[in-house]
């Protein structure tokens, strides 16, 4: 007579062991074996991170061009930011974590967005999305603000004019690296320039 | 677009209606007819053109100032009319000079000029009389200069290359 | 006088009426709020100092300026082609509109002769853009009235029109497609089955929109009334585009005017009858039928042949050329380092832009660079009529005029 035995599936394992640390049907070794499978030791620092990194609530606030990108970003089923937990836009920015500046800013709105940035709780992050709001852009002239550090503290900067939807992703995991404490050096890693960083 | 002869003859009749002085000139530039009058008949010139015209223009589709900078009188405003039921355009041009520019309002005759006559003072600096609202619509209220005036410097931030990067203050000096 | 409190019941209910209480009992106190440049419904930084006496709008000032760039004095300094650039930054939802009307008043003092396939690849960027902008408008304005679900389902849709415009140029916004002469390059191979299927899904996403709005109670009850200006004071405003049309005057400079290829194309208006907000959404969607239609006659009617004018004054030469005729490279430096010049002169060209009439007068005064470039912005213009919109409406209403009046706030300040 031929007896097949069908392998144990290790997920039925893991459920049947599961059960048993619960039930505290395991003593001994085995109870300490199931524990420190499911621990995970961490710093309070990190596990705060962690919670801010996966729900940014960025403030609902657009300028011009760049905000039609951001708003894509948000809004658009293909490039959608609730993947990475940010896709809650509070306008009210008492409730807001992450101010995006996306579009040009013109001399009259600049101390406009300063009264917000302060009015936003710690901790707050800005991105200044797009060329206009990094430096000029192309518009070198009496009109424009020359980048939004001028007046507010970046933290990630994005290029392009306006920036892709995935390049305004991209800058969000970069910013969600650089909240968790390993902040991604770029160039600076690979030339081994540490030290050569402007914190404004 | 009333082609050149047309032109001469709303110029004639624009002169015999509001001044013989009024009109100063036409021009027809690429299919397009342009009527040059004298800064202190605007009023009167559009109101006849909207009004008392056989053909009457009774739209103001654009209405924006212009700055010759080597000619003078440097300063220009034109208005852009329109005539739906001719599918016709007419633009009708004062010039001025940039030592007090003034001229007579034009919202009383199209309310489209509001906002637009406030953006040409703002720019360029014409004292339009007669305007419910003159202040600057475009750049803050307390701003000085007239930025699209062409002897207005460009502004803004010189780009740094390598070698004049000390000659600007940097953030840390 | 009677203890309101001993008075029963129903006699106290039968004694409430809905009139008003008199007018020294009415709000007397007018409250100038500020409906600031950071709102969610303001379409971009527009600030609105509204007068309110309770919930009704007396008074409202617009308040622009807040993302003013002084594109049209930059313009002075570039050349014409890098000029394109900057125009089209101004109204940036509908980029090839400003490329258009920039590139049209350029050609006419150049008097430059733009191929028919440049045309009619022209027209068809046009409307898709026009489809694209349209899609923009409706995906916020819902937004902004509280259907929240069209925010995703115009975005979504916006993202394949994108996507066409990154195959025929390679950028999602702010392409710099359409030059002095034509259009840039060629459109690549898969762009026509490519566009095909976008324009039959699209017909039927349309009739997806029209069901999830036209037939929604709370939909009908904010737009249908709101926001009804009479049409001699539109006109008098100077409002054009789906404003205008939806108010019952049927002026569309691609029918009236016919610039480009428009009129070799057969496509309706759409013509609203009373003009309040309904209106207003009803003529935007069928004319995004209408340039899907446009869309699909120029693609079986596109024609063979050169994409940019052959006057290698105007125009860059082909690359291929620069290795073997001298004449090509020192075109080609000029054109690069000058520019080409324009004799002289001045004009006005105007487009139907999805916001109304989109218009750009350049003088050019011999050299490289336009001495004046100024857009006839739409959006600056019909900005206007949003005090007679809201007067003494409520400021649901309000707000609901705001969405579907589509201020661009780029253009508005340029």
């Amino acid at each position: 007579m031929e007896v097949t035995r069908t392998k144990v599936d290790d997920l039925r394992v893991r459920q049947l062991k599961a059960q048993q640390l619960l039930r505290g049907e395991l003593e001994g070794k085995d109870l300490e074996q199931e524990v420190e499978k499911r621990l995970l030791f961490t710093r309070f620092e990190e596990a705060q991170n962690w919670a801010r990194k996966n729900a940014l609530f960025p403030l609902g606030f657009g300028l011009a061009c760049c905000a039609i990108e951001m708003i894509t970003v948000i809004g658009s089923p293909r490039n959608d930011l609730s993947r990475f937990g940010a896709e809650v836009i509070r306008f009210s920015p008492r409730q807001a974590d992450l101010l995006i500046i996306s579009g040009r800013v013109a001399t009259k709105m600049a101390p406009i967005i300063r009264r917000l940035y302060d009015q936003m709780l710690e901790p707050k992050w800005v991105i200044s999305m797009g060329a206009c709001a990094s430096s000029a852009g192309m518009f070198n002239n009496y009109a424009i603000v020359a980048g939004c550090d001028k007046f507010l503290p970046v933290d990630v900067y994005v290029p392009g004019c306006p920036p892709r939807p995935e390049a305004l992703i991209y800058s969000i995991m970069k910013l969600q690296d650089k909240i968790m404490g390993h902040p991604d050096m770029g160039w600076r890693e690979r030339y081994r320039a540490q030290g050569t960083e402007e914190i404004a | 677009m009333p082609d050149a002869t047309g032109l001469e003859l709303i110029a004639q009749r624009v002169r015999d209606s509001v001044a013989a002085e009024a009109v100063t000139g036409t021009a027809f530039y690429r299919e397009e007819a342009t009527l040059e009058v004298a800064p202190a008949a605007v009023h009167d010139a559009l109101a006849y053109l909207r009004d008392a015209e056989d053909e009457p223009w009774p739209l103001l589709m654009s209405l924006h100032g212009c700055d010759y900078l080597p000619e003078e009188p440097r300063l220009a405003v034109h208005y852009q009319l329109l005539s739906m039921e001719r599918v016709d355009r007419l633009n009708v041009k004062t010039r001025l000079g940039v030592e007090d520019p003034r001229l007579p309002s034009v919202v009383d005759l199209y309310p489209t000029a509001n906002f637009q006559e406030r953006e040409v003072y703002d720019m360029f600096g014409v004292v339009f009389e007669g305007h419910p609202d003159l202040r600057r619509i475009l750049m803050p209220e307390d701003y000085e200069g007239f930025p699209q005036r062409r002897d207005f410097p460009m502004g803004g931030e010189p780009v740094m290359f390598t070698f004049n990067e000390d000659e600007y203050p940097r953030w840390y000096d | 006088m009677t203890d309101p409190l001993q008075v029963p019941y129903r006699e106290r209910e039968r004694s409430v009426t809905m009139e008003p209480l008199g007018e020294e009992r009415l709000h007397d106190e007018l409250f100038t709020i500020n409906i600031g440049p950071h709102h969610p419904a303001t379409h971009g930084v527009l600030r609105l100092l509204t007068t309110l006496e309770g919930e009704i709008v007396r008074d409202v000032k617009p308040i622009i300026g807040y993302v003013h760039t002084g594109i049209e004095k930059s313009c002075e300094d570039q050349q014409y082609w890098k000029a394109i650039t900057f125009v089209e930054r101004m109204d940036y939802l509908s980029y090839y509109y400003n490329a258009q009307a920039f590139c049209m008043a350029v050609e006419r003092l150049l008097e430059e002769e733009v191929p028919p396939r440049a045309e009619y690849l022209r027209v068809l960027h046009l409307e898709l853009n026009r489809v694209a902008s349209h899609l923009f408008w409706i995906a916020t304005a819902a937004l902004d009235i509280g259907a929240i679900t069209m925010l995703w389902w115009g975005c979504r849709d916006r993202d394949l029109v994108l996507d066409l415009f990154e195959m025929s140029s390679g950028q999602r916004i702010h392409t710099r497609y359409f030059q002095v002469g034509g259009v840039m390059e060629d459109i690549p191979p898969g762009f026509e089955a490519k566009t095909r299927e976008f324009v039959k899904v699209m017909h039927k996403r349309l009739d997806q929109y029209l069901s999830l709005l036209d037939r929604n109670e709370i939909w009908l009850q904010r737009t249908k009334g709101t926001g009804i200006v009479p049409v001699e004071r539109l006109l008098e405003l100077g409002v054009t585009g789906p404003l205008l049309r939806a108010a019952g005057h049927p002026w569309d400079l691609r029918k009236a005017a016919p610039y480009s290829a428009y009129d070799q194309f057969d496509f309706k208006v759409p013509v609203g009858t009373v003009g309040d907000n309904y209106d207003r959404f009803r003529v935007r969607i069928e004319e995004m039928r209408e340039s899907l239609g446009i869309v699909e006659q120029a693609l079986d009617g596109l024609p063979e042949g050169p994409w940019i004018t052959r006057n290698r004054k105007v125009a860059l030469p082909p690359r291929h050329e620069l290795a073997t005729s001298m004449e090509a490279l020192i075109h080609h430096f000029k054109l690069v380092t000058e520019g080409f010049r324009v004799p002289p002169g001045e004009t006005y060209a105007a487009v139907e832009s999805p916001r109304g009439e989109l218009g750009c007068f350049v003088l050019a005064d011999g050299s490289s660079k336009p001495a004046r470039v100024h857009m006839r912005d739409p959006s600056f213009v019909n900005l206007q009529s949003l005090p007679d919109m809201a007067k003494d409406a409520l400021i649901a209403d309000f707000i609901a005029c705001v969405a579907m009046l589509d201020p661009i706030l780029g253009g508005v300040d340029r």
